[in-house]
């Protein structure tokens, strides 16, 4: 079984989104392991881009300090390099598509299958587009991880019958950033995912208080944050690590349970 | 060739959020370009409002000084507010309206764009926001005035390097926030499918009177056609009804700054590489991690990272050809124009001239050449008078 897959077993999962090299690498792996601790199913790793337009101003800021302090792909994909060898936890990036395809589609999943990466999200690359990397992301193992919006409609289909890993939902219009209400008819998403996949399917954008995460989660398999993250970081940077243990703990704890089924 | 795509350029590299709008946008604009009910009314604003068709102009005093061809302006300058753009913001503005759009939103680098997405806003009764980099609406501000006094919202944007591609990001961001009532009107021949068709198809009217206008005075073709190149839009319309003429050498003319061995240049063509941002593969000034680099050009309408991707396109087939300029040349010739035929060009417009300043007294006095003189220079005077060292308010 695969380690997303895993992240997902018997438990809704809490993803957490950090931006690489903001403060630092040193602290990024810091603080992924940091949230590991405190209960966190699975790792987003934001590869810093100087032009992120799926991006809101928190995280948007955090790229510039990222590239500011030299932080680059070969460097991310060394600190992922090191984090396998003490941790079983699924971590995936998250990266605009130039940076890929600038490295060379074969050479980045090849790159990401040694270093032991999970997956990619990439925000630029739509349903239609994903032949650009699917056969090289394919027989390197790891899993584009396909994001549905809540303008998708009769495209929630196919995207979902094609997704491996877990699937995206964008909780909301606009960019990432943290939002007081999520609008959006998250049921009718997921009932349409049902229809063609069990692939689980994890909710982002706007989430940043416990009780979205409990309510999400009450549909969802996970709740994905970010900015919320983000802004943590940005506040106590090289002290991050224990408001984030208290943040992401909160926020997991906060995740409806599930049942356990008997052996 | 594959939809959407110039060989292998182009595509829909964009957020899910916007893909249904897009393919939205594209169902639209292929029923209404079929219309005749439409184009006829946008026929009529491009006559009556715009003040269609342009001239082409007959530069005798330039063509004697040169000594070779004898040079022809295509004179976008003289359209209603200044520049080719109102040719592409009729139509998208227009189709907006028909599409059920209340609200147009744009990105602008030296303003032209900006002014004209509001001209045409106010005059088809649109909301409309524009969006436009902090270092350009300080270096523009003039065209700050003329948006706002046309009611549009000018957002200036503090982003990344503060300029063009800054002000793409945000009206994109912004147009991924609120898709139901708006459209973006891109300004250029990029973005992701079906802008870069859809602006083409609205600047060709260049090229199809231009053609038209040369063969009643010249009885021939011209031996080439030239254009400044940024994002690419008066170049395409330039180009467009000349790419099957063999014979008409198309050049584009892009921005080298203070120089293409320098890091401050915008020459996508000359130094750029391959990539996809702002939805589309085409060419990019990138680092070697494929950040995308920031640029400069004393042109704030050529300060752009990229290209548009039937450039890339025309230039892989060998069909089109691609040429840097500095800002010296440009400013040169910017001067020269001014002084030989009496017209203030757009520096945008003046690299496009400088690169005819040298091609010229090559070729024979038998054979022509026509420039796309894309806008005029009002709004250039005072940045002109700083870099040669006077200090001119605005």
């Amino acid at each position: 079984m695969s380690r997303i897959k895993k992240a997902f077993e018997g438990k809704k999962a809490f993803i957490g989104f950090l931006t690489a090299g903001d403060p630092s690498l040193e602290k990024t792996e810091e603080y992924i392991l940091e949230m590991e601790r405190a209960g966190a199913d699975l790792i987003e790793i934001g590869i810093p881009f100087s032009d992120p337009i799926a991006e809101g101003i928190v995280i948007q800021e955090a790229n510039i300090r990222a590239l500011k302090n030299g932080v680059n792909v070969e460097r991310i994909f060394e600190m992922v390099e090191r984090l396998r060898k003490k941790t079983e936890i699924p971590l995936v990036f998250l990266t605009y598509l130039n940076p890929v395809y600038h490295y060379g589609y074969e050479c980045f999943f090849e790159r990401a299958k040694q270093a032991g990466l999970d997956g990619v999200i990439i925000p630029d690359l739509p349903f239609e587009e994903k032949g650009e990397v699917k056969e090289a992301a394919e027989h390197n193992g790891v899993d584009i991880i396909s994001l549905i919006a809540p303008t998708s409609q009769q495209r929630i289909e196919k995207i979902a019958a094609d997704a491996s890993g877990f699937i995206y939902i964008v909780s909301s219009m606009g960019v990432t950033g943290m939002r007081s209400e999520i609008k959006t008819d998250i049921s009718s998403i997921l009932s349409a995912i049902r229809r063609v996949t069990d692939v689980p399917a994890a909710v982002g954008f706007g989430i940043n208080t416990p009780k979205q995460a409990e309510a999400i989660g009450e549909q969802a398999d996970g709740v994905i944050v970010g900015s919320a993250i983000v802004k943590i970081i940005e506040k106590y940077q090289d002290r991050a690590a224990q408001p984030l243990h208290e943040y992401v703990k909160s926020m997991k704890e906060a995740l409806p349970r599930l049942p356990v089924i008997p052996q | 060739m594959q939809k959407g795509r110039f060989g292998e350029y182009g595509g829909q590299y964009i957020p899910e959020t916007l893909m249904n709008e897009v393919i939205h946008l594209e169902e639209c604009y292929e029923y209404y370009r079929n219309d005749p009910e439409f184009m006829n009314e946008l026929d009529t604003l491009l006559r009556e409002y715009a003040g269609r068709p342009s001239l082409l102009y007959y530069a005798e005093k330039m063509t004697d000084q040169l000594g070779g061809a004898k040079v022809y302006l295509k004179r976008e300058d003289l359209n209603h507010t200044g520049s080719h753009k109102i040719n592409n913001v009729l139509g998208q503005v227009l189709l907006a309206k028909k599409m059920g759009k209340t609200r147009v939103i744009a990105e602008t680098g030296a303003g032209q764009h900006g002014v004209a997405t509001a001209t045409a806003a106010a005059l088809l009764g649109m909301e409309c926001e524009i969006f436009m980099g902090k270092e350009d609406t300080d270096r523009q501000a003039l065209n700050v005035y003329r948006m706002e006094l046309l009611g549009a919202r000018v957002h200036p944007v503090t982003s990344g390097t503060q300029t063009l591609k800054d002000a793409v990001n945000e009206t994109m961001r912004e147009w991924a926030g609120r898709v139901h009532d708006t459209l973006y009107v891109l300004g250029s021949v990029m973005g992701p499918h079906p802008f870069p068709t859809i602006v083409r198809d609205f600047q060709s009217v260049i090229s199809k009177e231009a053609r038209q206008q040369i063969l009643e005075k010249e009885g021939r073709l011209p031996a080439a056609v030239l254009a400044c190149v940024g994002g690419g839009s008066n170049a395409m319309g330039m180009f467009y009804h000349f790419i099957n003429d063999g014979s008409v050498r198309l050049i584009g003319c892009e921005a080298a700054g203070k120089g293409v061995d320098t890091n401050l240049h915008a020459a996508t063509m000359t130094k750029g590489e391959k990539g996809i941002f702002h939805g589309m593969k085409s060419y990019f000034c990138q680092d070697e991690f494929g950040q995308i680099a920031p640029v400069y050009s004393i042109s704030a309408g050529l300060d752009y990272p990229g290209i548009g991707p039937e450039h890339a396109h025309l230039r892989e087939i060998g069909r089109a050809e691609y040429y840097p300029v500095t800002d010296e040349e440009a400013v040169d010739a910017f001067e020269y124009l001014a002084r030989t035929e009496g017209i203030i060009c757009a520096i945008e417009s003046a690299h496009a001239v400088a690169y005819a300043r040298k091609l010229v007294p090559q070729l024979s006095k038998e054979q022509s050449v026509i420039i796309c003189l894309s806008g005029r220079g009002d709004k250039d005077v005072a940045a002109i008078a700083r870099y040669r060292g006077r200090d001119i308010h605005e």
